[in-house]
């Protein structure tokens, strides 16, 4: 990773100019659940939207229609204005089991977008090394997925999503089969990387405090059938991580979105 | 395996069974029960016999041609079986049939169909071995895990790729397995389809060997066989224990 410091990430400018527009989506299932009804939002261009609410919700699912791999049952989703119909080469995923090819190294699993892409070797592996760099696994290039530990995983998963150099890097839950500690030390490493690559990332979670740390905007979804029950746009100061950890902004964010989300729970 | 606090060699059971053979044989109670020694002796003798190698020839030959045709279509009818829900519904009550039914039975019918020679011999090797293969490799491709094949899709992988890169790899240990209890099989197949067949091979050896009574010669043979489908189990499970290493760690 480089040398910048957490603190002048956290201020990632939000352009107004919608990446993602999420318009009137419905999911229902052939068996007859609703999931998601007629969800509409945005996420900024170059910034970090968050998708949050209670387990079940549905959040993972509108993830994946805007990912492509699932159809939705009414409405739109646009990507850079373009109507998404499947999976396109300008959005890339970061798994929840982070779904590294066990029979691959670090470096195949980095390249592999690439490698599905037709991109020759020796150029899929200087792009996929370059980034395996960046999310801090140099050395580890030809190890294999069980040699490593699941967040030093999940940042293969991460190095593969940036190597394809999309636009939007969908993330599902990337953290919630990683350990605390390495959850935080991963979480500011994001922010590094979100303030140098200049991507639009969207987060799914069902973390209040990763939400708001990492967050600039912060989507609420409400149980299933799932709507927005409210979007919060997140302005927290610079500051080292232990600061903005301890700062009124970041707690009362905190504190008012638990609030909102309490009344789900029972 | 421990006798009186000691250690025994792991072949020490074998050795207990063989000396009492040679007890039996020598005692001469049958006809159909030469002495070990004897048939050891006729081992060189076989060694140095011309349609004893000609018939190893054959059987090798029909063996691995048999195999290949068993795996090279096994693998792929199983795998899109796994995935195609259609085609697995159409397929998976014959290869359930197959798979318990007596195929001994059928040899006569390939023979008819296909004459006397060695095509009957590979049919009947793909025969015996391809529904455990189309079986496994099916079970392989099922249990590929829902997150590698998005992984594939969001990253663009078309049918063929999310095919090749994706289901024939992480459905690997399930087809080798496949393929090890097939290449057992098709040792059955490959003898049993040469003594139905009875006029080449092996087939032709036993034939001559039985109808003249030459029990130390048939014995020697079938040692022969034993160990080599014991040599192809052995080796088989060699890889796939190899292999089985990436399959734990398999998401």
């Amino acid at each position: 990773m480089s040398a910048m410091p957490a603190s002048e990430a956290v201020a990632a400018p939000v352009h107004t100019r919608p990446m993602v527009e999420v318009r009137a989506v419905s999911k229902v299932y052939p068996s007859g659940v609703e999931a998601l009804t007629s969800i509409s939002l945005d996420c900024p261009e170059g910034g970090l939207t968050t998708l949050l609410g209670p387990s079940g919700c549905g959040k993972t699912t509108l993830l994946k229609i805007i990912a492509g791999l699932i159809p939705a049952t009414g409405g739109e989703v646009r990507v850079n204005g373009q109507v998404v119909t499947g999976p396109g080469p300008e959005r890339s995923f970061v798994f929840q089991d982070f779904a590294l090819l066990p029979w691959a190294s670090v470096l195949r699993n980095a390249a592999f977008g690439l490698e599905l892409r037709g991109v020759p070797r020796s150029e899929r592996e200087a792009i996929a090394e370059q980034y395996i760099a960046k999310v801090g696994l140099k050395g580890f290039e030809h190890r294999f997925p069980h040699e490593l530990s699941g967040g030093m995983r999940q940042r293969v998963g991460l190095a593969r999503a940036l190597a394809v150099s999309a636009d939007v890097i969908l993330m599902d839950e990337p953290f919630s089969a990683v350990d605390e500690q390495t959850r935080r030390k991963f979480q500011e490493d994001l922010l590094e990387l979100i303030a140098n690559e200049r991507k639009t990332f969207v987060f799914v979670t069902h973390s209040i405090e990763e939400a708001v740390y990492i967050s600039n905007r912060i989507v609420l979804l409400s149980r299933r059938p799932s709507t927005v029950s409210e979007v919060i746009d997140v302005e927290l100061p610079r500051g080292s991580p232990e600061e903005i950890r301890r700062h009124p902004v970041y707690l009362d964010t905190i504190e008012t979105i638990w609030r909102g989300l309490k009344h789900y729970l029972d | 395996m421990q006798l009186f606090g000691r250690r025994l060699p792991a072949m020490s059971a074998l050795l207990i069974w063989a000396v009492l053979w040679e007890i039996l044989g020598q005692s001469g109670v049958t006809i159909i029960l030469p002495p070990l020694s004897a048939i050891f002796g006729r081992l060189g003798e076989l060694a140095v016999n011309e349609s004893f190698w000609n018939a190893l020839a054959l059987t090798a030959r029909t063996y691995a041609v048999g195999v290949g045709i068993a795996i090279g279509a096994g693998v792929p009818i199983g795998l899109l079986m796994g995935r195609i829900t259609l085609l697995d519904r159409l397929l998976l009550p014959w290869v359930n049939t197959f798979i318990s039914a007596p195929l001994t039975a059928l040899v006569p019918v390939i023979m008819a169909l296909f004459g006397f020679g060695e095509t009957t011999i590979v049919l009947t090797v793909v025969l015996f071995a391809i529904w455990i293969i189309i079986l496994d490799s099916r079970a392989g491709a099922r249990s590929v895990s829902t997150s590698l094949v998005e992984m594939a899709l969001v990253f663009g992988a078309t049918r063929l790729q999310t095919f090749t890169k994706i289901f024939a790899l992480a459905a690997l240990p399930e087809i080798l397995t496949g393929i090890r209890l097939g290449l057992i099989r098709a040792v059955k197949g490959v003898i049993i389809g040469q003594l139905l067949v009875s006029v080449v091979g092996f087939g032709h050896l036993f034939e001559i060997y039985s109808s003249h009574f030459l029990m130390e010669h048939m014995w020697a043979l079938l040692l022969v066989l034993f160990a080599l489908a014991f040599a192809i189990d052995e080796v088989l499970s060699y890889l796939e224990r190899r292999v089985e290493y990436f399959a734990g760690s398999r998401q």
